[in-house]
């Protein structure tokens, strides 16, 4: 048997195979799983279906998610994938009634998830239909969905076998809509009401008297009180309940609460600033199993607060972000909680030296810690921390402007199992950075205004951490190009790197990281020295690249967008402002499939006309930045049609700011900060 | 009152009852078992003043109703509990039905009397309990012996009440006139006596007319007023309340035995009759006999007197608490006196509500909704003040004036669901079909200017090419535009109207349309 192999390297090339098929010795389950590995880059299962006959429909039959980039297509996508059981539409931001029902009838029953968050122009009808004809749907998004009231969302009472419903920022519904979805989808384990902001007590309470399987409940910033509350602590597998600003939530109503939840794993009561210690008590009795709490911007952490959790012997994370804190409230947290795993006390004021080294030497298990913006601990925390807590994996310290470049030593001496560290703006220097390179297992390392370390311990990190996936360099005045080089040659898992404003940074830097073929993300805002040969090496190296910003690089300009146009084919979003861009580049941009956000904020060298093609031929085009000037002078008729294809226009008038060097601007931050 | 002091201060309270008691001539069955407690049978003096307490009373109540009845002086002290309570005046009805029903013929007679001679045994048996408790007093504690002891004495009590009444009843003054004027001291105090026992369920009142009565006449009411606050209300202020509200079926529950009060039937034309109060004079008819006696004074002087302006009956409780049931005309119905399961109507106005609700044409039809139809025209005005404000409604077509009420019915019913107004639903529908409209609509004009430029959607409403740039085609905006689409809620909307008038609602499940044959079109349309 002959067949011919299409195998796609880069250039295509064709192989006369003379023997059978090896794969056919294979079963298909193990082409099926050999498929599931090629995640990575979407292009790859194309090449893979484009293999031959028997692999296309391999892929064909094997593929179960669909994303598609326009619904255009996707009658034809549909009837290539029989199997697509879950359709995720967030690239398509206009979907009609009519788009639903041809999706309902070409799917059908085997269609079981389905993602409308980021689409609009359905209303209830295409939903009826395709709860009709789809009748398997499990999931449902339907977040954002800001026109659709309850008659539109009462249609999904059809959808029997719903188990999972977000229906977050939808708010023109109220309980009326609810009430049917309660009645309806009688299998509902999750359920996100957030934002819903129509819908109160008796809608929620409906929800818990009908819908019994209920495990995750999303109420936050719902104008509840605690009238429905009963209810839902009657609910016997809740597991995950979030009540974030529910302000309607105060101490006296708790009080009269009879039991607790015992299923509850994970509690979020953020922003209820009517809850106390009263309050919490008196909720948290009865939920022993508990394992996440997160408090933040609530009243005052207190010693009668901490004591509170006393009960909650499972656990395991605290997050009391933006709360006051007080230093026997930290130690008596320190006392009650059995062994937290995660603990956050980000921008909390009131964490001071005393109370925090005596919590952290009473919580020895702590895997995550966050301590941004504890602005008045020293190295005496950080020397309890990092002897007590061995074994953390990430520590979050941004902007503890009193730890000293000592304290950095410390913790890359001791907290070897550190796999994420954010030392933004922190006087963290060359030996810190060469210390912490002991942290191996590093896959974060945010490093932004740190003014102090140069090249030296950049490449210290680069030597030792090669499992580092992000690195954020915002505003490192002190490295240049021998730095990344260092990255770049041992860290080739890199994904995200921030190089903004590092002005010692040139092309070389970026060929250097070309290298890294997984980085989808290229942040290098205000580098002037980067040109478009630096741009096309990233193009042709980074396959994967998704996110680019390249404001202000005044070098860059429509040379570098022709093998961004050709190489770059998964590139999403794209940040142009004050490049030297002009009307050719942004055209051959346009080639570009996946776009679907562009900012550019300049107007020189760019015409209405040309901006108009560019804005035309992009098909799926979401969020478009431009400048004010060109609200005027594009055609009113094509912005209205734009819109109406689901691109969203945001106009801005911010004149152009010559950049600061990183010194200088840190001092005019610290001049702002109090 | 004294008797609530008594409870008080039981120790001295004792002591006040002694004296009368052993004063008193009169022998006393049970003291003796009391007196027995701590000493020999024969010795006579108690020592244990609480024990003694309940034998001296129940000696003084003997001493008074059932041989002596000139003994007034006392009250008759209990603390029954509210059980027996209601039991004492379910008994005074039937006490008080064999008193009233009979007309001086032998064959009632004979049955009151048959009545007493039970009742008489009764007491016998209950006295015999007395006398074999007094064995397990023994073994009981103070407290519980007490308790046992104040519900014999109840019963006692009861039983007591209820010879005096039938033996009252037997005498023909009585029954005949209760208002009129009655000399010798028997039939006074018959009359009271009768008074009171006609009045079991009057509670407060009854014990003041009592009270105002008490220089003579014995304080039973005031007994059944000391049973406690709850015997009181669950026997009066039902009524009361009931008697404001004036519903047919306020005496639902009431419970009176047959015969207990008396039957009367007004006629159907009777009923119906605008007006109740005539004048004598001219024949001019009025609905209230207020109005009657204003209008009386433009008669002449003599109905001017205050007395001849005062409410009838006023001051003269005597009359007030003859008990009047009413039957409606309707033969079948369960408000008619013949029916099996007769159910007697409270007053007049209970008569005409009824027999206008229930029997008659509903001509008032109210003008708001110009569904619901009410035959009594209050019923009309309490339904207009509400109508078009039941907006909560429930697919079972149940509509509800509160949000929380409609939920609460959901919660308690399975399959039920809220009904989103149509008006609501319109909205949502009246686009989806403009949508389907546009398309077929567009593509239409796309293939008359065969424009190649491939874009958008794929069902083409909305989606512009760069000719209609130029505004040579109206813009996709206008498809959306308010005007449009309320053209289209209307259209849409007649298809939705119920013919019937009234509200209809959009339903979910219940909407099935055929969209296929349109969107296969659409399809089609996209892929050239």
């Amino acid at each position: 048997m002959k067949k011919q192999k299409t195998v796609h390297h880069g250039q295509q090339q064709q192989l006369e195979v003379q023997l059978d098929n090896p794969f056919e010795l294979l079963a298909e389950e193990i082409v099926f799983l050999i498929l599931d590995f090629l995640e990575g880059n979407p292009l790859d299962k194309k090449s893979f279906s484009l293999v031959c006959k028997s692999f296309h429909s391999i892929e064909r039959s094997h593929r179960s998610a669909l994303r598609p980039l326009r619904l255009e297509r996707l009658p034809k996508i549909l009837s290539r994938y029989p199997n697509a059981e879950r359709l995720d539409l967030t690239l398509c931001p206009r979907v009609t009634d009519a788009s639903l029902s041809a999706i309902s009838s070409s799917c059908g029953p085997v269609l079981r998830s389905i993602d409308l968050s980021r689409s609009r122009f359905f209303s209830g009808s295409g939903l009826s239909r395709m709860v009709a004809e789809c009748r398997n749907l499990v999931e449902i998004d339907l977040s954002n969905a800001t026109d659709l009231r309850d008659a539109g969302v009462a249609v999904l009472a059809a959808a029997k076998n719903l188990e999972r419903l977000w229906l977050r920022r939808c708010k023109l519904i109220t309980d009326m809509g609810v009430g049917c979805i309660a009645v309806g989808c009688r299998k509902l384990k999750l359920l996100s009401l957030k934002w819903c902001l129509g819908v109160g007590d008796l809608g929620v309470e409906l929800v818990a008297v009908k819908c019994n399987d209920i495990r995750t409940l999303d109420l936050s910033y719902l104008p509840i009180s605690s009238k429905c509350l009963p209810s839902i602590l009657k609910l016997q597998y809740l597991e995950d309940l979030i009540l974030e600003g529910c302000f309607g939530l105060d101490n006296d109503s708790l009080a009269a609460l009879e039991h607790g939840c015992k299923s509850l794993k994970t509690l979020d009561i953020s922003s209820c600033q009517n809850i106390s210690h009263v309050g919490l008590s008196s909720f948290l009795s009865g939920t022993e199993c508990l394992k996440q709490l997160t408090l933040a911007h609530g009243s005052p952490v207190t010693a009668p607060l901490a004591t509170s959790l006393k009960k909650l012997f499972m656990l395991q994370s605290l997050k009391l972000d933006g709360c006051s804190v007080t230093c026997s409230g930290l130690k008596a947290i320190g006392n009650s909680c059995g062994s937290l795993r995660e603990l956050s006390l980000s921008k909390c004021p009131g964490v001071t030296d005393e109370g925090f080294s005596f919590l952290v030497a009473r919580q020895k298990q702590l895997k995550k810690l966050d301590i941004t913006c504890c602005r008045r601990i020293t190295d005496f925390s950080i020397d309890h921390l990092t002897s007590s807590c061995k074994g953390l994996t990430s520590l979050r310290m941004e902007s503890c402007s009193l730890v000293s470049k000592e304290a950095f030593i410390l913790i890359g001496q001791r907290c070897t199992s550190l796999e994420e560290l954010d030392l933004t703006d922190n006087e963290v220097d060359d030996e810190g950075l060469k210390s912490i390179g002991r942290c191996s297992r590093l896959t974060v390392l945010k490093l932004g205004i740190c003014l102090n370390f140069t090249d030296k311990g950049l490449s210290c990190i680069g030597g030792s951490c090669s499992k580092l996936v992000e690195l954020d360099l915002y505003r490192s005045a002190g490295i240049s190009d021998s730095g990344i080089l260092a990255i770049a040659c041992s860290c080739t898992n890199l994904e995200m790197i921030n190089t903004s404003y590092c002005n010692g940074i040139t092309d070389t830097a970026l060929i250097a990281l070309s290298k890294c073929p997984r980085l989808t993300t290229v942040e290098c805002r205000g580098v002037p020295h980067i040109t478009s040969l630096g741009l096309a090496a990233i193009a042709i190296g980074c396959k994967q690249l998704a996110r680019l910003d390249v404001k202000k690089c005044s070098m860059i300009d429509d040379a570098g967008m022709i093998p961004l146009a050709h190489f770059s084919q998964n590139l999403q979003q794209i940040n142009l402002s004050y490049t030297s861009v002009t009307d050719v580049g942004l055209l051959s941009l346009t080639s570009i499939s996946c776009l679907h956000n562009i900012t550019i904020l300049h107007h020189n060298g760019l015409t209405p006309s040309g901006l108009a093609a560019a804005l035309l031929s992009c098909g799926g085009l979401a969020k478009v930045k431009l400048h004010v000037t060109f609200k005027t002078s594009l055609p009113q008729a094509l912005l209205v049609h734009l819109e109406a294809r689901g691109c969203v226009f945001h106009w801005r008038d911010k004149a152009f700011q010559a950049e600061l060097d990183p010194k200088s601007w840190k001092l005019k931050l610290e001049d702002i900060l109090p | 009152m004294e008797d609530l002091e008594m409870d008080d201060e039981e120790t001295l309270c004792a002591e006040t009852w002694l004296k009368p008691s052993s004063g008193n001539s009169i022998p006393q069955p049970n003291q003796p078992s009391f007196t027995n407690f701590t000493l020999p049978k024969d010795q006579p003096a108690c020592e244990d003043p609480s024990l003694l307490d309940f034998g001296v009373r129940i000696g003084t109540s003997f001493s008074k109703y059932s041989l002596a009845p000139d003994h007034h002086g006392q009250s008759l002290q209990s603390n029954n509990s509210n059980r027996n309570q209601g039991n004492v005046n379910q008994q005074i009805n039937e006490a008080l039905q064999v008193g009233k029903a009979q007309d001086w013929d032998p064959p009632a007679m004979l049955n009151n009397l048959s009545f007493l001679e039970q009742k008489i045994h009764q007491l016998q048996g209950m006295v015999h309990i007395i006398g074999v408790r007094r064995g397990q007093i023994l073994q009981q504690s103070d407290e519980i012996a007490m308790q046992q002891q104040q519900m014999i004495t109840a019963d006692l009590t009861s039983i007591i009440v209820q010879l005096i009444s039938t033996a009252g009843s037997l005498l023909p003054l009585v029954k005949h006139n209760f208002a009129g004027p009655t000399d010798g001291a028997t039939g006074q105090h018959n009359r009271q006596m009768s008074e009171i026992l006609c009045n079991p369920g009057l509670g407060l009142n009854a014990t003041n007319t009592g009270e105002s009565h008490g220089r003579g006449g014995p304080n039973i009411p005031n007994q059944s007023n000391q049973a406690g606050p709850t015997g009181d209300t669950a026997h009066s202020h039902p009524l009361d309340e009931r008697e404001l509200k004036e519903e047919d079926d306020a005496d639902e529950g009431e419970n009176l035995p047959p015969g207990s009060y008396e039957i009367l039937q007004l006629e159907k034309e009777e009923i119906l009759a605008p007006h109740t109060h005539f004048c004598t004079i001219c024949g001019k008819g009025f609905k209230r006999d207020a109005n009657l006696r204003m209008h009386m004074r433009g008669h002449g002087d003599e109905y001017k007197t205050p007395e001849a302006l005062a409410k009838p009956n006023k001051g003269n409780g005597s009359e007030a608490m003859l008990l009047k049931r009413y039957s409606c005309p309707f033969v079948g119905c369960k408000r008619n006196k013949d029916h099996k399961k007769f159910q007697p109507l409270k007053t007049i106005l209970c008569v005409k509500n009824h027999y206008k609700r229930t029997h008659c044409d509903k001509s008032y039809i109210c003008s708001r909704c110009n569904t619901k139809k009410f035959s009594v025209i209050a019923d009309l005005k309490t339904h207009e003040k509400h109508c078009g404000k039941d907006k909560w409604l429930c697919s079972c077509g149940t509509t509800f004036s509160r949000k929380d009420k409609l939920f609460g019915h959901i919660a308690l019913f399975q399959g039920h669901t809220p009904a989103i107004p149509l008006d609501e639903s319109k909205g949502a529908e009246g686009l989806f079909e403009q949508g389907q409209a546009t398309s077929g609509e567009k593509t239409k004009v796309a293939q008359s200017i065969n424009f190649s430029f491939h874009t958008g959607s794929h069902n083409g409403s909305g989606v512009k090419n760069i000719m209609d740039v130029k505004g040579s085609i109206d813009d996709p905006c206008s498809y959306f535009s308010p005007i449009n689409m309320n053209s289209f809620n209307e259209f849409s909307g007649a298809a939705f109207d119920d013919p019937d008038g009234g509200f209809s609602f959009f339903i979910p499940d219940s909407c099935n349309y055929d969209q296929k044959n349109d969107l296969d079109v659409v399809l089609q349309a996209s892929e050239q």
